[in-house]
């Protein structure tokens, strides 16, 4: 089999999980496409595993580990994301906007209270 | 101790004196008084004994002082602490001694309830103290640190009464105009210095003598310049009578025996530089001409007789610059040692009356009669001032002016060697025409001080033994000066000072008739003064002389409408100039062209260098800081805190990385 | 048998031109153009419970892919652990957070026309980087089994038996940091509800 199928399979559903991470509003949804994202990797190691016969197995060791992770981080992803719709409401990621300096557009009052 | 120990001590005792007067002048005032007084007189006696022991001098046989140490080497052209004692800088310490104590004894009584006097009595001491340095140094850079401490110095005593705004004008106008004189002076330095290769004046003089000067007329004019600007010559003499808004003492000090003399003092000991161009000798002696004419004018038309003093100072200036431009500097020393003591007691005298009179206004003085028997010992000393001020034969001031005819008259007429033709007819025609006004203005003022017809003088008490005291101690070498005529060669350059026959009988003749027409003109007028009541006069029984002088200047103004000049037909100088008065009394507007040439330039530009920081270089300084707030305005709007917004932005900015690297890779 | 020994074999075994495919390779373009697509919908669809079941699809076609690489352990603990624990996971997550069902039109931000050209980008990047550098590498999917069980496991248990045991206790921090984000909020929350009651009541 040539490689360039199950790479070029990896490379593609990396960029959707990309798309996802960058575009859902949700944050569930962007916990999801990281799972995409981690599995595209997954599919590189053991091809390219597969294809260099190694005598260690490194890619499928590091696949089976990086399921582990995977499913530790959204185990902890989904309780932070949990915590954050009790405390907050939402868990819209583009309303947690708590690092930004103002809410600019929320607050063009109040700016003109305070410039008056 | 030797003599170039005691020479050391002569400038650092009133130097040391005027530090501790600082120090103490306001924990322990008892100290103030004994702190100004005795380092000046030590420093006088010590330089009597220096001056005693150096003996005659170059003309005398006696090898001058000469006495240096290099403390750090300063470059190419090196400074030394050097000492230069010779028969000139004897007699000038001397006289600056002398007058120096008699004006910090005579303070001590004319300023003897001034909140201010530590300070002043100090200032007084650091100043002879710069005098002193001087005249002693060998080295022009240490004669400069001296010249710039006077001018300072000058600044504060000057502005002593700054509480009136006369004084504070005329102690900047004193700074400013000197200065406008030193900058050349620097340069003129700086040049000399480099042409010689030494600051050293035993080296400069050296080089002059092997010829070894490149720009001797460039030097000798930029020099010029100092020269003029500090012994107030023509066109940089107009702070001198402003410069009488000081108290009196200070007029004495600084405006007649030491400060103006250190230009002449200057010229004298580089003669030799200046002799080498014939230019700067004929553009010196012109400048010697109109100073003397034109202050002799102004003096006859001046009201406040401290202003007088002050005229009369420039034109006694200008004899030493006639005499230093036809090449005989033992003449022009000779006239600065008889000037220094007679103008020192004039003013101090001048301070008596002022106080007596509780006016500072000829005009009102002659309204006044008994002053004379108020104030004998003023009358009798001034009047020998005044005498030898005018060069009447036994007195001293006859024996120098008539040296300074006498070496005019040898350079007219080609007899001496180095001084041009020219140069002596002009200052001798100049000289003569001087003799005359000097003797109207003198017989002016003595007439209109002492002789006035009115009401009695105001009785203002006894004046203090030590200002009294002081003017008889000064009347001493006004009368007797003269007779050291004969002794003084062995201390200059050894030629004669002594008067000729045809010069005697052409000054004296030219002196008694401006006497006596004055004395006429006088007569004529006087019978006006009862019809025009006229008068400021102040009355302070109890109050320290300076008070009646500060309030006398402050009210001059206020009732004639001119600090120089009052609206007096009885006034002799009136009558004698004409038309010329009202010009004469304004000092020839040279203030005004001052003001057109200088001030109003420099108005000028600092308004346009105001303008220009205001308005061009803010502009850029708002600027950075405006845009700067722009930017960050503009950054601040990235700053969104939507998380997918900056991971947007990372990811396409690490893809575009990527891609460059993968390119550059490929090789493409 | 060497990494590089590997290598050189495989590159010298380049197999034949991709218009004559083997059974493996038309089966792999078929699944993962059917993984592919389901990953497409998982990530644009609209309807939040079907996008997590689109993701089953993918995941589940993504160990379809393994298994068709002779991966066959990780195969199926793909399908246990992704599909079997964490879709459902993710599924409990969007009912807790009362995730709309239905379609909700809101489901993307407005960062997506950034996004879309970030991802195509990066997908162009990398598919022509891949393809420029693997055109000619062919896979030997013959002789022994790669990834069965038993190689797997002696694989795991002989080389990688520190790294697995450290992920243990990863795993076991990640469920106490679970169970403390959980609950530390919730208690948090019950003892103001009961300060708040008990502050009525006494009112």
């Amino acid at each position: 089999m040539h490689l360039v199928y199950p790479a070029v399979l990896s490379a593609l559903l990396f960029c959707t999980g990309l798309y996802g991470v960058l575009a859902r509003r949700n944050a569930i949804l962007v916990l999801m496409s990281v799972e995409l994202m981690l599995n595209a990797v997954n599919l590189n190691l053991v091809a390219f595993d597969v294809w260099l016969r190694d005598t260690l197995h490194t890619g499928q060791a590091l696949t089976l580990f990086v399921i582990a992770v995977a499913a530790a981080e959204i185990g902890i992803g989904l309780a932070i994301v949990l915590m954050v719709h009790r405390n907050r409401g939402t868990s819209d990621v583009d309303r947690l906007r708590d690092t930004a300096e103002r809410q600019e557009p929320d607050a063009p009052a109040q700016k003109a209270e305070a410039t008056a | 101790m030797t003599t170039t120990t005691l020479a050391v001590l002569v400038p650092l005792l009133p130097f040391l004196g005027a530090v501790a007067g600082l120090l103490l002048g306001r924990t322990s005032p008892g100290f103030v008084r004994p702190l100004a007084v005795l380092p000046t007189l030590t420093a006088a006696g010590l330089a009597v004994v220096v001056a005693v022991r150096q003996g005659g001098g170059s003309g005398g046989g006696t090898a001058p002082l000469e006495a240096a140490t290099r403390l750090t080497p300063t470059g190419s052209v090196p400074i030394d602490l050097a000492l230069s004692v010779d028969g000139f800088a004897a007699l000038v310490a001397v006289l600056v001694g002398v007058v120096a104590s008699c004006v910090q004894i005579y303070s001590t009584g004319y300023l003897r309830g001034d909140a201010r006097y530590p300070s002043y009595a100090a200032l007084v001491s650091l100043f002879t103290s710069a005098m002193l340095l001087v005249v002693y140094s060998g080295d022009l850079m240490v004669l400069l640190v001296g010249w710039e401490i006077m001018g300072i110095c000058s600044y504060f005593l000057v502005g002593h009464y700054w509480e009136t705004p006369e004084a504070r004008a005329a102690s900047l106008k004193a700074f400013l105009v000197t200065k406008l004189g030193d900058v050349p002076f620097l340069f003129g330095l700086f040049a000399l210095a480099t042409d010689a290769g030494t600051f050293r004046i035993s080296g400069i003089l050296d080089t002059v003598a092997s010829g070894g000067l490149d720009h001797p007329t460039l030097v000798a004019l930029l020099l010029l310049a100092g020269v003029a600007g500090k012994s107030a010559q023509f066109p940089l003499h107009t702070w001198l009578p402003d410069a009488m808004a000081g108290p009196t003492p200070v007029s004495a000090l600084i405006h007649a025996a030491t400060m103006v003399a250190a230009g002449i003092y200057f010229v004298a000991r580089l003669l030799p530089v200046f002799a080498a161009s014939t230019a700067a000798l004929v553009v010196l002696a012109a400048i010697a001409a109109i100073t003397m004419v034109g202050s002799a004018l102004a003096a006859l038309a001046q009201d406040d007789i401290k202003r007088v003093l002050a005229y009369s100072t420039i034109g006694q200036l200008g004899y030493m610059s006639g005499a230093l431009a036809v090449g005989d500097r033992g003449a022009a020393v000779f006239h600065l040692l008889a000037h220094g003591v007679f103008k020192a007691l004039l003013f101090l005298g001048a301070g008596v009356i002022i106080h007596a009179a509780g006016t500072n206004s000829l005009a009102a003085m002659s309204r006044m009669s008994g002053l004379p028997k108020r104030i004998p010992d003023a009358y009798w000393t001034m009047a020998v001032a005044l005498l030898a001020l005018a060069a009447i034969p036994p007195f001293a001031g006859f024996f120098s002016k008539e040296s300074v005819l006498v070496a005019a008259e040898h350079a007219a007429f080609g007899e001496a060697g180095n001084a041009s033709g020219a140069a002596g007819w002009t200052v001798l025609i100049a000289g003569l025409l001087t003799a005359l006004l000097t003797a109207a203005y003198a017989t002016r003022l003595w007439l209109l001080a002492f002789r006035g017809r009115g009401a009695e003088a105001p009785d203002h008490g006894r004046q203090p033994v030590a200002m009294n005291a002081v003017l008889w101690v000064l009347a001493v070498p006004s009368i007797g000066l003269g007779l050291a005529v004969g002794y003084l060669p062995d201390w200059f350059d050894g030629h004669t000072l002594a008067p000729n026959l045809t010069t005697s009988v052409l000054g004296t003749g030219v002196v008694l008739v401006g006497g006596l027409v004055t004395y006429a003109c006088w007569r004529h007028t006087t019978a006006l003064a009862a019809r025009t009541p006229i008068g400021a006069v102040i009355a302070h029984p109890d109050a320290e002389p300076a008070v009646a002088e500060v309030e006398a200047m402050e009210i001059h103004t206020r009732v004639y409408g001119s600090i120089a000049s009052a609206p007096d037909p009885a006034d002799p100088g009136r009558l004698l100039l004409g038309p010329l008065h009202r010009h004469a009394a304004v000092g020839f507007h040279l203030d005004a062209v001052h003001h057109r040439l200088f001030v109003r330039p420099v108005l000028a530009a600092a308004q346009l260098v105001r303008f220009l920081d205001r308005e061009v270089v803010d502009t850029y300084v708002r600027g950075a800081g405006t845009g700067t707030r722009w930017l960050g305005a503009a950054v601040r709007r990235a700053q969104t805190g939507n998380v997918q917004t900056y991971l947007s932005a990372l990811l396409a900015g690490s893809l575009v990385l990527a891609i460059a690297a993968v390119l550059v890779a490929a090789g493409a | 048998m060497s990494v590089a020994a590997t290598a050189a074999s495989a590159t010298a075994a380049a197999g034949p031109g991709f218009l004559s495919p083997s059974g493996v390779e038309i089966a792999f373009l078929l699944v993962g153009l059917v993984t592919f697509g389901a990953a497409l919908v998982t990530v644009t669809t609209r309807q939040l419970v079907h996008a997590a079941l689109w993701l089953v699809v993918t995941l589940g076609g993504l160990a379809v892919e393994y298994l068709l690489l002779t991966a066959e352990f990780i195969a199926w603990v793909q399908v246990l652990i992704y599909v079997g624990s964490v879709v459902v996971l993710l599924l409990f997550g969007l009912m807790l957070t009362k995730a709309p069902i239905g379609r909700s039109p809101d489901a993307d931000s407005g960062n997506r026309p950034v996004a879309s050209a970030v991802a195509v980008a990066a997908a162009a990047a990398l598919v022509w980087v891949v393809v420029d550098a693997f055109r000619t590498t062919w896979i030997d999917l013959g002789g022994p089994a790669q990834g069965s069980t038993e190689v797997s496991g002696r694989f795991l248990f002989r080389n990688w038996v520190l790294p697995f045991e450290a992920l243990s206790v990863l795993l076991l921090a990640a469920l106490v940091g679970a169970i403390v984000l959980s609950r530390k909020n919730g208690a948090a929350r019950a003892d103001g509800n009961a300060a708040g009651g008990s502050g009525k009541e006494q009112r």
